[in-house]
């Protein structure tokens, strides 16, 4: 039984990681697609985002409009590239606020034994609200921009990376070398820079990777409800949000936006995982 | 029972403590609007005389913890402030369209549990097949499908083409209660297949946790039936972070319900929340807030009680 489970378990592992991390590929390949053709929407995109052409109104997809038209004739597939610009900013900024936030109550919470109950009690009430929720109050207090989308999200995802942030911290104060190095008189931001922050960049590289998906998400359902970014810029929600009415006799409008959410939000949801994998092997049996 | 007893109150305590910065974290948000709520809430055509009548009833007048004070007072009270649109308390708004929410909610999670626990138990036992690398494939897919878009494609099918559901609204309190329920079907679908892609992940790495086990293979061993090896000896030990992912949904539905209650139309506590959001009717929107908080606070107690039920090793 021993000798079997010996024999087949790497074999079985390597296979399992194999498939992982053809997943992350496909997630990655994915990802930097959808990245590319942001970056480079003016250049490829066949047309203006917000050009109108009557005459050409919901027009099926074509060879001249790969997505087809929408109710006022603007190219749905160029309209789908800009729109990938703002998902993909407002989700970058998002984790950014979140990663910054959840670093540093993470951080202190795991590392100053003080500020432990109240910090956790503060995370456990700011997770108590759901996400869309807690987003669209604070956008509706904040007032609809691009900025406050960012910063409500930012804000409601904080809790999540430092949930992660202060787990880890606990473990690696309790190792060796930052016992010798709080021996050994190292000031506390030193300690915490250089040895804490360093070694939490894999835990947060992988959370990050999973609210980058949610605020991907997130920010969709706050455009389509109408409480999302307020720009000229088409964005995925709200191309779903005006094709609605028109979705009996043209479903393009709303099949394009949302396969743009789907692949995106899934790309990044492999690419997570597989990071995840490789960052605790452990971890890779319930993928 | 008086491990149960001194567990049940130390977790109150720490709900109390949570409860008590819910309230003011909610407080809070509608206070740091730039500039005057009251002034925002009326737009650009109201006259000084209107705001500052609005900012006396909102009792934003007051110095900022007799804000507070008032407004904790009138929690504990029952009294979540009054809707400036609706022109009736809060509470009254709320518990008007609490119905379809509830069900709605209910509906998904039966449907999310029911197509969960069977894939993912499966899943599990099969490992490395291929209807288990379809299942992770599909949960993986599903977990990245927005509940809304979902809703708007089963609308398309089921009630444009095929019409065997109505594809938005809920029906009057003279409807009656089956048809109202009928209105629930499509809705409760979409948000239940979503969030079933989480419990599936969960259950099924739960269960690949404990089918490895010493007494998993004990049990093999001594001849009992791999159904009940299965669920009696490891289902029965999976079940605590499988709750736990449960209890986490079921915060995630109620988010998601916010949405697909705009797509479906029903006038649900969602509905309400989002044209509480596009007329900035604060006293609405910090009022729900607060009981869909407070309701996972209590979800999450209910869970931690349940995981005691569930294994008497757990301490809380």
């Amino acid at each position: 039984m021993t000798t079997m489970a010996s024999v087949s378990m790497p074999f079985a592992s390597g296979l399992r990681r194999l498939f992982g991390n053809r997943a992350m590929l496909f997630g990655a390949i994915i990802l930097g697609i959808v990245i590319l053709a942001a970056i480079l929407a003016p250049w490829i995109a066949p047309y203006a985002p917000n050009k109108l052409s009557i005459i050409n109104k919901l027009k099926p997809p074509s060879m001249t409009n790969f997505f087809g038209t929408d109710e006022f004739g603007r190219d749905i597939f160029s309209r789908a590239i800009f729109a990938g610009r703002i998902s993909l900013l407002v989700s970058l900024g998002v984790v950014v606020i979140s990663t910054v936030l959840g670093v540093i109550l993470g951080v202190a919470a795991g590392f100053f034994r003080r500020l432990d109950a109240p910090i956790s009690r503060l995370l456990d009430a700011m997770m108590s609200f759901p996400d869309i929720l807690l987003a669209i109050a604070l956008v509706a207090a904040l007032g609809p921009s691009l900025t406050t989308v960012i910063l409500a999200l930012g804000i409601t995802y904080a809790p999540r990376l430092a949930r992660i942030v202060r787990g880890s911290t606990l473990v690696l104060r309790e190792l060796p070398y930052i016992e010798a190095a709080v021996a050994m008189g190292l000031p506390t931001w030193q300690i915490l820079a250089r040895h804490v922050l360093l070694n939490l960049a894999s835990p947060i590289l992988v959370q990050a990777t999973f609210v980058f998906a949610s605020a991907m998400l997130a920010e969709a359902s706050l455009s389509f409800l109408g409480v999302g970014v307020s720009t000229d810029m088409p964005t995925w929600g709200t191309m779903l949000a005006s094709g609605r009415e028109y979705m009996n006799n043209a479903p393009w409008l709303m099949v394009f936006p949302g396969l743009a959410i789907v692949f995106s939000v899934l790309s990044l949801q492999l690419l997570g995982d597989g990071l995840r994998d490789l960052v605790d092997p452990r971890l890779a049996k319930e993928s | 029972m008086a491990r149960i007893a001194q567990a049940l109150l130390k977790r109150l305590g720490g709900m109390a403590i949570v409860l008590a910065l819910v309230v003011t974290v909610v407080f809070i948000i509608v206070r740091v609007t730039p500039g005057d709520p009251a002034a925002v809430m009326l737009g650009s055509d109201a006259t000084p005389a209107d705001i500052a009548q609005l900012r006396e009833k909102m009792g934003l007048d007051a110095p900022l913890l007799l804000q507070y004070g008032q407004f904790v007072l009138g929690i504990l009270q029952g009294d979540l402030g009054q809707s400036i649109f609706l022109n009736q308390p809060v509470t009254t708004a709320l518990a008007a369209r609490a119905e379809p929410t509830f069900f709605l909610t209910l509906f998904s999670i039966l449907i999310a549990v029911a197509i969960a626990l069977p894939v993912g138990i499966l899943s599990a036992v099969k490992r490395g097949t291929i209807f288990d690398q379809i299942v992770v494939t599909l949960t993986m897919v599903a977990a990245s499908v927005p509940s809304f878009w979902l809703g708007l494609i089963l609308i398309q099918v089921f009630a444009v083409g095929q019409g065997w559901f109505p594809a938005s609204g809920y029906g009057g309190p003279e409807t009656p209660f089956l048809e109202r329920l009928h209105h629930l079907v499509l809705p409760a679908v979409a948000l239940g297949v979503v969030n079933s892609a989480l419990i599936t992940r969960f259950t099924r790495a739960a269960m690949l946790d404990v089918l490895g086990d010493d007494y998993v293979r004990t049990a093999r061993a001594k001849g009992a039936g791999e159904g009940r090896v299965i669920l009696k000896h490891a289902l029965k030990n999976a079940m605590i972070p499988i709750i736990t992912v449960i209890g986490l949904s079921i915060a995630m539905l109620v988010a998601g319900a916010v949405v697909t209650e705009t797509v479906f139309g029903l006038p649900g506590v969602g509905n309400l929340v989002v044209s509480a959001v596009l007329r900035r009717d604060y006293p609405v929107i910090q009022g729900a807030l607060l009981v869909v908080a407070a309701i996972y606070v209590l979800i999450n107690f209910i869970v931690d009680m349940l995981y005691i039920l569930v294994d008497p090793r757990v301490r809380l």
